[in-house]
């Protein structure tokens, strides 16, 4: 157990190296130059070169990309070239709006997922299978600055039940403001939960267990809670923890519709200046979450699903 | 073992499975009639798709969601399973009937302890509480001779080997006293030693607890072994049915003396004899059939055969054929009946029944030499 968790955090460092090498390469590929945005138009040859080797811009690109990891590594990932400001007081002010909205949608997307996934499973082919997945096929076909426009637009601007922009602090402010962008992101996922999760189930539903369960007098809710669920969670899972990366990519969208202070408006800005710091540490951190949680989903996978742990003993 | 006239534990009559197919429903199962007799032992034997698994599981109501089962009679000690409830047919599954799959490696669920899944069933059939369900499933585990009972109960399902687990399935099956033991092909899926073992196992919690066993097989010689009477299926009809000596002595239907037939003898150990085997394949499932299904594949067939509905006649007691030319010419020579079959049929006490099985009674059990096969 403890080797294969080695296995896997020793696999995850690789990705992450991986992933930084990317991020770093790709914004430096994208045509634009911050110091140009930052200075204008009008700014002399002699002005932008300063300023370039103020920043450590002139440096070669491998010594450049040793020191971004250097900071991301000792924790200090510099200074924004945008805001004048430490990346990680950037980044820190902003981190709450945006974890709190993915959390809003992971929830959304379980709590709305779940009950459908395993209603659907139970009835393969019945009318509330079918309402299921025309609905979470909607849902997901709608692009989400649209959705959070119409929702803004009936729950904002005709009910006046819930603020259609900016963030309050606070947890009744943060629940009221992050409720709007929070469905949309959730119903963009639904899909996800809900088809994966009827899927795994209805394989499980057909296994010989499952009948040899039924044929001991069990009903279909203990066969269901204690004992489908547990083989059928697992895919659910790590399709949930790889596409946080997609819920992060929705916040980017969200927080410019709802005005969200998050992180995803920071990405938005700092992509626009050419901000490189700002951008690759985002980008990282985003990567860094991914990563990290599709090892938690393979840990608790091992934890629940037996047959995962490699090198099983043999009784 | 003497059965007499005890009244019957399960009993079918006319019962009929059908799935929807494309054009009409498709019968699997085609009015079969049997019963168990308590502390009976009842095999129920038949190729692939001959209806013997449907047949078993509707002592449960036990079906696929599309299945539609329908019977003149399907009752449980009196009780009629058709108008059970959702509720009373959980409560009848859990007390009434214990049921033994083919498959040990996909019948346990994977992600939970071997123990844990006996001492659940202990739980919610038995009311037990936690700790004496736990102590029981262990008694359990030991009866089913699981060694070290202690370590096993904490093992997952892939880390025992298949009569292992077919052990756990079977303590879990008898673990709340059924009155009925189901065992649809219990050591199809293991190898032949284990299946000895799994044999004599379920040989002697029978004999322990009384309880009768309906015995699904498409081995004769399983059957002839471990059965008091036979019911042989053919494309979802009873063909022929009776004590398990008379049937093997003297096979009325022509399937019946074809299975026999097809069954090496110990006697011809070591001597090139060709099996005939049945030629042709059986009915498949929506093939329509009037009359007899054996009829394509049957050397007696005669035209009058497409047309009969089926009935099984008796012929001798408790002996009874759904053939009626072999019954008419049973009737006329009842001596010679059985000799109409392709086989010499060895004297009393069926020894060679398999020559495979006839190998096992000399071959002691892996686990500690206990239980060797009683023929």
């Amino acid at each position: 157990m403890l080797n294969y968790f080695a296995r896997r955090a020793g696999i995850a460092v690789v990705q992450l190296l991986g992933l930084a090498l990317v991020a770093f390469a790709l914004i430096h590929l994208v045509p634009g130059n911050p110091v140009r945005t930052m200075l204008g138009a009008r700014a002399t040859p002699e002005q932008v070169a300063a300023a370039t080797r103020r920043l450590g811009l002139d440096r070669p690109l491998v010594d450049q990309f040793g020191s971004f990891v250097w900071g991301l590594l000792s924790g200090n990932p510099g200074q924004s070239i945008t805001f004048a400001q430490p990346i990680a007081s950037l980044i820190s002010e902003r981190i709450l709006p945006s974890f709190l909205l993915i959390c809003y949608g992971l929830v959304v997307a379980i709590v709305v997922g779940t009950p459908l996934a395993v209603f659907s499973a139970v009835r393969p082919g019945g009318a509330f299978d079918h309402g299921t997945r025309l609905f979470t096929t909607v849902a997901f076909a709608m692009p989400t600055f649209w959705l959070g426009l119409v929702l803004a637009l009936l729950f904002g601007l005709k009910l006046h039940w819930l603020p259609v922009a900016g963030y309050t602090s606070g947890f009744v402010g943060a629940i009221r403001s992050l409720t709007l962008p929070g469905v949309v992101l959730g119903l963009s996922l639904l899909v996800i939960v809900v088809r994966t999760l009827r899927t795994s189930m209805r394989k499980v539903l057909t296994a010989e267990f499952v009948e040899a369960e039924r044929a001991r007098g069990f009903s279909t809710f203990r066969i269901v809670t204690r004992h489908v669920m547990r083989s059928a969670v697992m895919p659910t899972i790590t399709v949930l923890a790889v596409n946080v990366g997609f819920l992060i990519g929705g916040t980017v969208v969200l927080e410019q519709v709802f005005q969200i202070p998050g992180v995803g408006s920071l990405l938005f800005l700092a992509v626009e200046h050419r901000d490189y710091p700002v951008v690759e540490t985002i980008a990282v951190m985003a990567g860094a979450v991914v990563v990290v949680l599709s090892l938690l989903a393979d840990l608790a996978q091992a934890l629940m699903d037996p047959r995962v742990r490699l090198g099983a003993r043999t009784v | 073992m003497t059965v007499g006239d005890a009244p019957p534990l399960f009993c079918a009559r006319q019962l009929r499975i059908a799935f929807a197919g494309a054009s009409g429903p498709v019968e699997a199962v085609s009015g079969v009639s049997l019963e168990v007799r308590s502390g009976e032992v009842l095999g129920l034997v038949g190729e692939s798709g001959s209806g013997k698994s449907l047949t078993c599981r509707s002592t449960i109501r036990l079906l696929p969601h599309r299945a539609r089962l329908t019977a003149d009679d399907l009752s449980f000690e009196g009780r009629d399973l058709l108008a059970l409830s959702d509720r009373e047919l959980r409560d009848h599954r859990a007390r009434n009937v214990g049921m033994v799959f083919q498959d040990p490696f996909s019948c346990l669920d994977p992600t939970m302890r071997v123990g844990e899944q006996i001492a659940e069933t202990l739980r919610v059939n038995a009311g037990m509480d936690k700790s004496a369900a736990r102590q029981r499933a262990l008694e359990m585990m030991e009866l089913v001779d699981i060694g070290q009972p202690d370590r096993r109960y904490l093992a997952y399902p892939h880390e025992l080997s298949g009569g292992m687990r077919q052990r756990v399935a079977i303590a879990i099956a008898v673990s709340c006293r059924p009155k009925l033991l189901v065992a649809d092909e219990p050591t199809t899926a293991l190898d032949v030693t284990t299946q000895a073992q799994i044999l004599a196992l379920l040989q002697r919690l029978r004999q322990e607890t009384g309880m009768a066993l309906l015995l699904v097989s498409h081995d004769f010689g399983v059957i002839a072994q471990m059965c008091d009477r036979v019911a042989v299926m053919y494309g979802g009809y009873v063909v022929e049915s009776g004590p398990v000596t008379s049937v093997y002595r003297a096979p009325l239907h022509p399937y019946t003396r074809a299975l026999l037939s097809a069954i090496p003898a110990i006697e011809s150990a070591g001597k090139r004899v060709r099996r005939t085997g049945i030629p042709g394949q059986p009915p498949g499932i929506g093939e329509i059939l009037t009359g007899c299904p054996f009829v394509p594949r049957c050397t007696l067939a005669q035209t009058a055969c497409t047309t009969i509905d089926m009935k099984l006649q008796e012929v001798s007691p408790g002996h009874a054929n759904a053939c009626p030319v072999t019954t008419e010419a049973a009737n006329a020579s009842p001596v010679t009946a059985g000799d109409n079959g392709a086989r010499s049929v060895p004297p009393a006490g069926l020894p060679g029944v398999n020559a495979a099985m006839d190998v096992h009674h000399a071959v002691p059990s892996a686990d500690g030499a206990e239980h060797l096969m009683q023929p």
